[in-house]
């Protein structure tokens, strides 16, 4: 029996608005796909004709040379070091019952709710205060106290997956802690701490707010660089820049995702 | 932790006072173990001793410190007070690896991460055993457990069955001092369950591996065990083989926990040392003296009785109560009737008839007369434990 034909421009609207929904979310970096392949110095929309000019004046063009690998060094650097800090608060959280638990864990997770302006400022004028050089040191503080609530919480998550009986299973039968911790505890918190440390990467490498304020022109980041950039020019070259991102981007997501399985690098699922 | 008196001697000495019919060959033993969580009492002054080779049963439903004892004896937990012993060698504050107990847990927990063949090498590796004689042990445990052939699977790549085949093999090819068994028949279907059974008590046999199995299910219990610790409340209520259990339990739980039963109301006659006479109906009924201890004659009590205990008789037979049969169920080989009586006690009166023995021809509401047979009967103090 045929559907009431309320019931069908029901479903047929709700497809509609999903798509628009879809659409919506993908417009602005479709756009900026295709003004980026536009010959002419503007960034203007459609194009007329076709070029790929932009695309070698991006990674021809010396302060993005010099801005990816200094955002390359900070990103690395700073995850790295959130998530070893990260891992380490998540440890104790999940396995020690103590006051000021809650307290601790507020603040870790403080970054969240502080606005990321307000942090660099605060750095840059404790910098300035203990006349530290804007060096990469505050540049990387600044991303790591960023980064540490996304890694916190993503090794947190799998150590309440983790089945603590496994660990006990291993000391039963013989293994000192040390050789729980490595046969068994990281081992399976293995996908927790790579998708931890791949989103503070992510995070970190697209910073632009606190960067902005705690980098100086040798140590500024690729975002920082790029705004520098498009306050003089109007061309193209950022647009192509950005593709160029999300290409990286996606193709690390994927490359992720085929050794771990999306759920895992997302977290959404138990890690197994 | 603090340093532990040196005179074990004493400890020792407290423990076979207590318990007169302890093994000598002692696997492991607890002399007055208690354990708190914040305020709860998890396990109160616990004595108990396995033999070795013996298959000792932890019963009791839940929360009533049968997990938390095996968790002391693995070490998981350490006590608030008391001592703990495995093979002779105070272990109290021994670290879990040092111990050389295998667990199985209800889960099973198997690594996820390994093969089959690697769990069940992982205790054998962590002790440095030579890497020919890891083969030949993880094969013959593996063959042992019938499980040749699935050494590169995954845990997950296993049935229930297998898995649990798995937990064992890995617990014990390292040869443990005693074999700890988290209910590890709950989450197997009901046929699996009982073929594990055999199979688990089978092979605990012939290794005559010590075994502690921690169970809320009493039939399990029963099958299973060489003895079995009945516990409440944190609390061992009962320390017996499974027969003695069924027919003289200590105690009004561990009567009902244990196999059907029925009480009926009774009179205190007399009471001795040993024995008491209680009386219902024109019937008097010798039991067991230790539960009813200080009670004066003439109080009422409350007469345990099972189901094979109570016979249909003619009525007006001498020492017989009249009942109304109230449900009769169809068991398969057996009927049980559930019979309202004026001098029940409880709830109704279980008799269990054969369905040869013309059960069929009670229907509900019919008359019956009982008939007791006063064997083996116990009787409790009314509303106590």
């Amino acid at each position: 029996m045929a559907k009431p034909l309320s019931h069908r421009m029901m479903s047929w609207a709700g497809r509609a608005a999903v798509v628009a929904i879809l659409g919506f979310i993908i417009l602005p970096a479709i756009v900026v796909g295709i003004a980026a392949f536009n010959d002419k110095a503007l960034l203007s929309f459609p194009p007329e004709q076709w070029s790929l000019r932009w695309f070698y004046k991006a990674v021809s063009y010396r302060d993005f040379q010099t801005g990816f690998q200094n955002g390359l060094f900070v990103t690395l650097m700073s995850s790295s070091i959130a998530l070893v800090i990260g891992a380490a608060f998540a440890f104790v959280l999940d396995r020690y019952a103590f006051k000021t638990k809650s307290l601790i864990e507020g603040l870790l997770l403080a970054p969240l709710v502080v606005p990321h302006f307000t942090l660099g400022l605060g750095l840059l004028i404790l910098a300035a205060q203990i006349g530290a050089a804007r060096g990469f040191t505050v540049v990387i503080v600044c991303h790591v106290i960023l980064v540490l609530p996304f890694v916190l919480r993503s090794v947190y998550i799998s150590l309440r997956n983790l089945d603590q009986r496994l660990e006990l299973a291993a000391a039963s039968l013989g293994a000192k802690p040390g050789r729980v911790i490595g046969t068994v505890t990281l081992p399976l918190l293995l996908p927790g701490l790579f998708s931890g440390w791949l989103f503070a990467a992510i995070l970190s490498f697209n910073e632009f707010t606190a960067s902005l304020f705690v980098t100086a022109q040798r140590t500024q980041t690729l975002p920082v660089a790029m705004y520098n950039y498009v306050r003089e020019y109007a061309d193209p070259t950022m647009a192509a820049l950005s593709v160029l991102f999300i290409v990286a981007t996606a193709t690390l997501l994927t490359i992720a995702n085929s050794f771990l399985g999306l759920g895992k690098v997302l977290n959404v699922e138990q890690a197994r | 932790m603090l340093s532990r008196p040196a005179d074990l001697s004493a400890a020792q000495i407290a423990a076979a006072d207590r318990n007169a019919s302890v093994p000598k060959d002692v696997a492991v033993r607890l002399d007055g173990v208690s354990k708190r969580f914040g305020t709860s009492v998890a396990l109160d002054d616990a004595w108990l001793t396995i033999g070795r080779g013996e298959f000792m049963t932890l019963l009791g439903p839940s929360g009533c410190g049968k997990t938390t004892l095996l968790n002391l004896v693995a070490g998981f937990l350490a006590p608030d007070l008391g001592e703990i012993f495995i093979d002779g060698a105070l272990v109290t504050d021994v670290p879990t690896f040092e111990r050389k107990t295998g667990v199985v847990f209800q889960n099973y927990a198997l690594f996820p991460h390994m093969t089959v063949a690697n769990n069940v090498a992982y205790g054998l590796k962590a002790r440095s055993v030579a890497k020919d004689e890891i083969r030949t042990r993880v094969a013959e445990a593996l063959a042992m457990m019938k499980l040749t052939g699935f050494e590169g699977r995954k845990p997950r790549q296993l049935s229930g069955g297998q898995q649990q085949r798995v937990a064992l093999a890995r617990a014990l090819v390292i040869r443990p001092k005693v074999l700890l068994l988290d209910e590890p028949f709950s989450a197997l279907d009901k046929n699996l369950r009982a073929s594990m059974q055999v199979e688990v008590k089978e092979i605990q046999r012939r290794l005559g591996v010590s075994t502690i199995f921690v169970t809320h299910d009493q039939s399990e219990a029963l099958s299973l065990s060489d003895r079995i610790a009945v516990m409440l409340g944190g609390r061992i209520c009962q320390i017996d083989t499974p027969e003695q259990l069924y027919r003289k339990p200590a105690a009004r739980f561990v009567a009902s926990f244990i196999g059907a039963g029925s009480l009926l109301r009774a009179r205190l006659e007399r009471i001795d040392t040993d024995l008491a006479d209680v009386m219902i109906g024109t019937t008097t009924i010798s039991v067991p003296a230790k539960p009813l201890a200080g009670l004066a004659p003439g109080t009422m009590v409350d007469l345990f009785i099972r189901p094979e205990q109570l016979r249909v008789v003619s009525p007006g037979e001498v020492g017989a109560f009249d009942g109304t049969v109230a449900a009769s169920v169809y068991q398969g080989g057996h009927v049980d009737l559930y019979i309202d009586a004026p001098a029940t006690a409880g709830a109704r009166v279980l008799m269990r008839l054969n369905v040869r023995d013309g059960a069929g021809a009670w229907s509900n509401g019919a008359k019956i007369a009982i008939g007791i047979d006063g064997n083996d009967a116990v009787a409790f103090p009314q509303s106590g434990v």
